[in-house]
């Protein structure tokens, strides 16, 4: 298909706004409640308005993506989007990250490693475990803001797989 | 110990190398551009077709050869001559050391079992290009803006 019927037939399209992020949820997984309140607050003045859901150790994240347990699990056909730090108690983000990937379904789904940790061996480890992308939390608290605003800046212009949505 | 943590550090904190592949001169310029806009200086590789991109990033072939230790991004169209950007999105994703090198969609296509199909190959992000010249470049400023603060691996770097 040429280029130009290509833009033709995007024109006809317009339903979708351009640029922008279908329903997609936030899943936050931070054991510090300190560093979840300044994450959710500057997603929020992101312009962030979709779902954000909040889990306290990697234990609970997993549940939540594997359907286990009694809390709540994800709902088939919907978007979601991982942030995720590694030191948590009980299951730590590596082991998540590597769970996720393991799995036919989840693999698709974008993990956003958010951590203190900027040695080059546990960057190098993470993307070879298949993380989308990769940000260290600054330890100055204006440019950990900075950094989450940029970051919620970003996920409205990417576009994320629904997971269960299309079976090929 | 702490010493070679720091070497290491230093090592890795050089400059990220961004690679584009990209058939259409001016959606290449308009991303170069507004990425230096966001801070990146001259360090972008274009190329015009997937082969020249694999070519570089596989070492074959009489042009220029990524170098190992350095930090890479590809920034990847899908429509191209030659080889299609899913075609080397598959290619790197097998390789086991270029499969971490962070591959980014920019393409045209909002097709969402073109972004199930990307995800699935194992892109790490995936960004429509909008239509609309401001909306595009703004797009760009905002990936811009968000790369400056990624760490990203060097390829061969670490084994």
């Amino acid at each position: 298909m040429g280029y130009n019927s290509q833009l033709m037939e995007k024109d006809q399209n317009n339903d979708v706004e351009v640029g922008s992020n279908k329903p997609c949820s936030i899943l936050i997984a931070e054991d510090n409640e300190g560093h979840a309140a300044l994450i959710i607050k500057n997603l929020k003045r992101a312009g962030f308005k979709n779902d954000i859901l909040h889990f306290k150790d990697g234990q609970e994240v997993l549940d939540f993506l594997f359907m286990k347990g009694e809390g709540p699990h994800r709902v088939s056909g919907e978007s979601y989007l991982l942030l995720l730090d590694i030191r948590m108690p009980k299951v730590d983000g590596i082991e998540v990250l590597g769970q996720i990937r393991e799995d036919p379904e989840l693999s698709k789904m974008p993990v956003i490693m958010v951590t203190t940790t900027d040695d080059p061996l546990e960057v190098n480890h993470c993307h070879k475990l298949g993380c989308s992308v990769y940000v260290t939390k600054p330890v100055d608290y204006e440019k950990f803001t900075e950094a989450i605003k940029k970051l919620g800046l970003f996920l409205t212009v990417i576009r994320v797989p629904m997971i269960d949505g299309i079976k090929s | 110990m702490a010493e070679i943590n720091e070497e290491r550090r230093k090592d890795y904190q050089q400059e990220l190398n961004i690679i584009i592949a990209e058939d259409d001169e001016g959606h290449a310029s308009l991303i170069i551009k507004n990425l230096k806009r966001a801070g990146f200086r001259n360090n972008f590789i274009h190329f015009k077709d997937g082969q020249e991109v694999l070519d570089f990033l596989f070492f074959n072939g009489e042009g220029p050869h990524r170098v190992s230790g350095k930090s890479y991004l590809l920034l990847l169209d899908i429509r191209m001559p030659k080889v299609d950007g899913v075609e080397v999105l598959r290619r790197i994703k097998e390789d086991s050391e270029l499969s971490k090198l962070p591959v980014i969609m920019v393409t045209t296509t909002d097709d969402p079992r073109e972004i199930e199909n990307c995800h699935n190959l194992g892109c790490n992000v995936y960004i429509t290009k909008p239509v609309d010249y401001e909306q595009f470049t703004d797009a760009v400023k905002k990936l811009g803006l968000f790369l400056k603060v990624v760490k990203v691996p060097a390829l061969d770097g670490i084994q």
